[in-house]
């Protein structure tokens, strides 16, 4: 009798530190990618998490319905859109200086509310067959040239798209974007639903160019060596290669934000860099994790990427605006 | 005074049909006054920008004619199958049943890709015959992929429609010198129209909240401009704007419904029980028929499996993979089964209250719950988030939010069945119970209920293998760390590892097809 009253009360002084050292996490990342890490993380630092799934953008409208009630301490979004909502919205905390320190500055968001966990570069995607003869353009801007006519694809309501909308209207103006949205729209551009979509459909033969995101590609060759897709850069510093971001941030509302700090320094660590890049083809936040040889290197990802704040991107509105306003949306 | 009239007859209703069939329609209106909440939180001038936009037009025109395709095409894949397998001397008509049941639970991703992994260079035709031919997308591919998993909707009604249907009906026709042509027309078809309307009703507002298919196959309805507005502006206030617009059209649909359906007569009023069916001989017209039901099989069964197995190919799972289903499914069951249950128990009086008592207003729970059946999942689950954190903040993220929201969102569907069986059933069974002194109570439980038994089962069974399969409301909704076997296979597929996510749908289908194989066995056991 004594012993199992003792054995309850040893249980529930370790369920006690258990919730006292839990993490919740919102997690628009998948779980096949997600939970490796997240065993790792409670192995090394004995604090438990709890992961809630599901759609990045659902997620983070969720934590904006949620109010204050809301369970999550971090937010873990497959884009910077949905970070910058939930900023703009205030609904995250400012993180400490140490940990976006190390950061290059297509990886920081400039208000401190959140930081990148990994890059995702945009490529243009082509056909070898059927592009052989052509030159490679230095500019998305050169798409909208006649040779390219009805070959070309794009995924105008992808979220990775429209933050390239966005980038493009604050690097190049509004009045450029919207021409070259019209000029694209004129030259008979295909528009389909996703970046995946757009790979098969070069692999399918409808279209011989399209702008992705430079990882699903790697994800088709790593299954078929020969499928018949390839990808490049534009010309250096093109608004055509820009880099998004996968990123999270600490929830306004969270009682733990030590254990969060912890959790967000842990995913910049070396080791979960270099899980990402090998997994799922993203490339690393910071320099020195173990490159993946199907990605073009840090370096030369900085240099073709264009010089863009990402805290501009979370301006999405005016691009869902645009967008309908030229009949895309 | 005829108000009075009303609170006197309603009094007379026993209580176990009008305090369920009330408490459903409160569940049902939370969304609602949800959604006009946050509506509202706009201002008139913009409300009225954002609505009166040709874009609105386009997309309740596109949505529209989606639904009117999708109609057309589940008919005519369901009806004749009905018919074949409860009126003909088709063979092996039980497995014919269970597999013409079984796409309902097939993931309405899977099927889109299926369709589109047909076309193209590098698809299966391309790569089994030689053949290569345009992908399916737009408004043929998305009325295609739909129909092809919504059909059994119609199947199963219309089913149990059939085998309610008393012969002797058909054979006093005969005897009254119609040829077979006239009996279909003029007897079996006015027969089945409550089962026809309760199924179209169900595939219609299907389409109307389906984004998934619309997504994939590039066209542009409703239902996916409300989810743009969630998943790529993070504005709940216009997304519940065109959420209003879609419940409008809602409406509509079941306003048309209910007049189509009227008030007429289905059930037996002669004594004596019901006639035993003669099955139709096929004959020369064998071959086409099983033709037909080979076609119709292949196309929504062959086609979603060809696509899983060559992801099972291409990825291989292993042992662990698959514990993690077995867990996952363990899960998954633990929500749907009750939501399933609490989903029967409630339709059963709001059938009830709808096809039985003749009184002003008891049709409009049985609305309300079509209401709850089209509102898009997200916005429904944020719904349930805003008042379970208002008003039972210690029931948020618990299975018994989720479970409730199951019910909402399902209502509509075990309704269907349930209420086309008790327009078949002769009233005065009950009332004869009653007038021997039986409690109003048991007699329903005597005399009614054995009768609608298989329609209940029916509807519980449709329930539960929609609720395995359901996203949205899930992975908002359901305790954080809870994932379904839908929830898995997302967190796959949102990485683009379509493989990996293979045996998660595939565990769906195939439990969800054990389901229907036991349900359809119980049918034929009576």
């Amino acid at each position: 009798m004594t012993r199992r009253l003792l054995s309850l009360a040893l249980l529930a002084s370790l369920t006690g530190v258990a919730l006292a050292q839990s993490l919740t996490v919102y997690s628009g990342r998948g779980e096949a990618l997600v939970q490796p890490l997240i065993e790792r993380f409670t192995a090394e630092t004995g604090i438990e998490v709890h992961v809630r799934y599901g759609g990045t953008a659902e997620l983070a409208v969720l934590i904006l319905e949620e109010g204050r009630g809301s369970p999550a301490d971090v937010f873990w979004g497959q884009d910077a859109g949905a970070l910058g909502a939930l900023s703009l919205a205030g609904r995250l905390t400012p993180l400490p200086d140490d940990l976006t320190a190390g950061l290059p500055g297509i990886y920081t968001s400039r208000g401190g509310l959140w930081l990148a966990t990994s890059g995702r570069a945009r490529v243009l995607a082509y056909s070898p067959e059927r592009t052989a003869g052509d030159a490679w353009p230095d500019s998305a801007f050169d798409l909208t040239d006649p040779a390219y006519r009805g070959r070309v694809a794009w995924a105008p309501t992808n979220g990775s798209f429209q933050a390239f909308v966005t980038a493009m209207r604050v690097v190049h103006g509004e009045e450029a974007t919207e021409a070259w949205l019209r000029g694209m729209i004129a030259n008979d551009v295909q528009a389909y639903r996703n970046n995946t979509t757009q790979v098969e459909a070069i692999a399918a033969g409808e279209v011989d160019y399209a702008l992705v995101n430079n990882y699903y590609l790697l994800r088709f060759l790593a299954n078929d060596p020969d499928y018949p897709v390839g990808q490049g850069f534009f010309a250096d510093g093109d608004i055509g290669n820009l880099v998004n971001v996968a990123g999270a941030g600490i929830v306004n509302t969270s009682r733990n934000v030590a254990a969060a700090e912890r959790f967000l320094a842990f995913l910049l660590e070396p080791a979960s860099q270099a899980y990402f890049t090998n997994v799922v083809y993203e490339y690393p936040v910071v320099p020195g994790a173990q490159p993946n040889e199907a990605l073009a290197s840090f370096e030369a990802l900085l240099a073709a990427s264009p010089d863009v704040d990402l805290d501009v991107l979370e301006d999405l509105e005016g691009t869902l605006e645009l967008l309908r306003e030229v009949g895309l949306l | 005074m005829a108000s009075l009239t009303w609170a006197r007859r309603a009094r007379r209703l026993p209580w176990f049909v009008l305090i369920p069939a009330i408490v459903a329609g409160i569940g049902t209106l939370v969304p609602i006054v949800y959604l006009v909440l946050r509506a509202f939180e706009a201002d008139l001038e913009t409300l009225q920008r954002l609505l009166w936009r040709e874009r609105t037009w386009t997309l309740l025109v596109n949505t529209l004619s989606l639904t009117a395709g999708v109609l057309v095409l589940s008919t005519l894949m369901a009806v004749p199958l009905a018919w074949l397998t409860v009126r003909s001397d088709l063979r092996w008509k039980r497995f014919v049943t269970v597999l013409a049941v079984v796409p309902l639970a097939i993931p309405g991703y899977v099927v889109a890709y299926a369709l589109i992994s047909l076309g193209g260079v590098n698809g299966f035709l391309s790569q089994l015959f030689g053949a290569v031919v345009p992908r399916p997308s737009g408004y043929w591919g998305a009325v295609a992929a739909l129909s092809l998993y919504t059909y059994p909707y119609l199947f199963l009604n219309v089913r149990a429609a059939l085998l309610g249907l008393d012969p002797s009906l058909e054979e006093s026709a005969r005897s009254l010198g119609h040829g077979s042509r006239a009996v279909t027309w003029r007897v079996v078809l006015p027969q089945l129209r409550p089962a026809l309307l309760a199924g179209w009703l169900v595939i219609a507002l299907y389409v109307l909240g389906d984004f998934g298919v619309v997504a994939l196959m590039r066209y542009e309805a409703f239902s996916y401009a409300i989810y743009l507005q969630y998943s790529s502006a993070f504005d709940r206030t216009y997304a519940a704007l065109l959420s209003l617009v879609l419940l409008g059209l809602t409406l509509l649909i079941v306003g048309t419904e209910g007049r189509l359906l009227g008030r007429r007569r289905y059930a037996r009023v002669g004594s004596g029980a019901q006639r035993a069916v003669v099955m139709t001989r096929l004959r020369r017209w064998a071959p086409l028929a099983y033709g037909y039901v080979a076609s119709v099989l292949l196309a929504a069964l062959g086609l979603p499996f060809l696509v899983l197995g060559s992801w099972l190919v291409l990825a291989p799972p292993d042992l662990a993979a698959w514990r993690s289903v077995a867990e996952a499914f363990v899960r998954t069951a633990s929500v749907a089964a009750p939501a399933a249950l609490v989903t029967a128990l409630a339709a059963m009086p709001i059938a009830y209250l709808a096809a039985r008592v003749r009184l002003r207003g008891s049709r409009l729970i049985e609305r309300l719950a079509y209401l709850g059946y089209a509102i898009p999942p997200v916005s429904l689950a944020l719904a349930m988030v805003f008042f379970s954190l208002r008003a039972v903040p210690w029931l948020y993220q618990t299975a018994t939010l989720l479970i409730t929201a199951y019910v909402i969102s399902f209502l509509a569907l075990a309704i269907g069945p349930i209420r086309s069986a008790l327009l078949q059933v002769p009233p005065r069974l009950e009332e004869a119970a009653r007038s021997l002194g039986r409690r109003p109570f048991v007699a329903f439980f005597e005399t009614t209920f054995p009768l609608i038994r298989r329609p209940v089962v029916a509807g519980t069974a449709l329930v539960l293998m929609v609720a395995m399969k359901e996203l949205p409301l899930t992975f908002l909704l359901a305790p954080t760390g809870f994932t379904t076997l839908s929830v898995r296979g997302f967190t796959r597929t949102s990485e683009g590892m379509m493989a990996e996510a293979a045996p998660f749908a595939l565990a769906i289908v195939l439990f969800s097809s054990l389901f229907v194989g036991l349900l359809v066995s119980y049918e034929g056991k009576r």
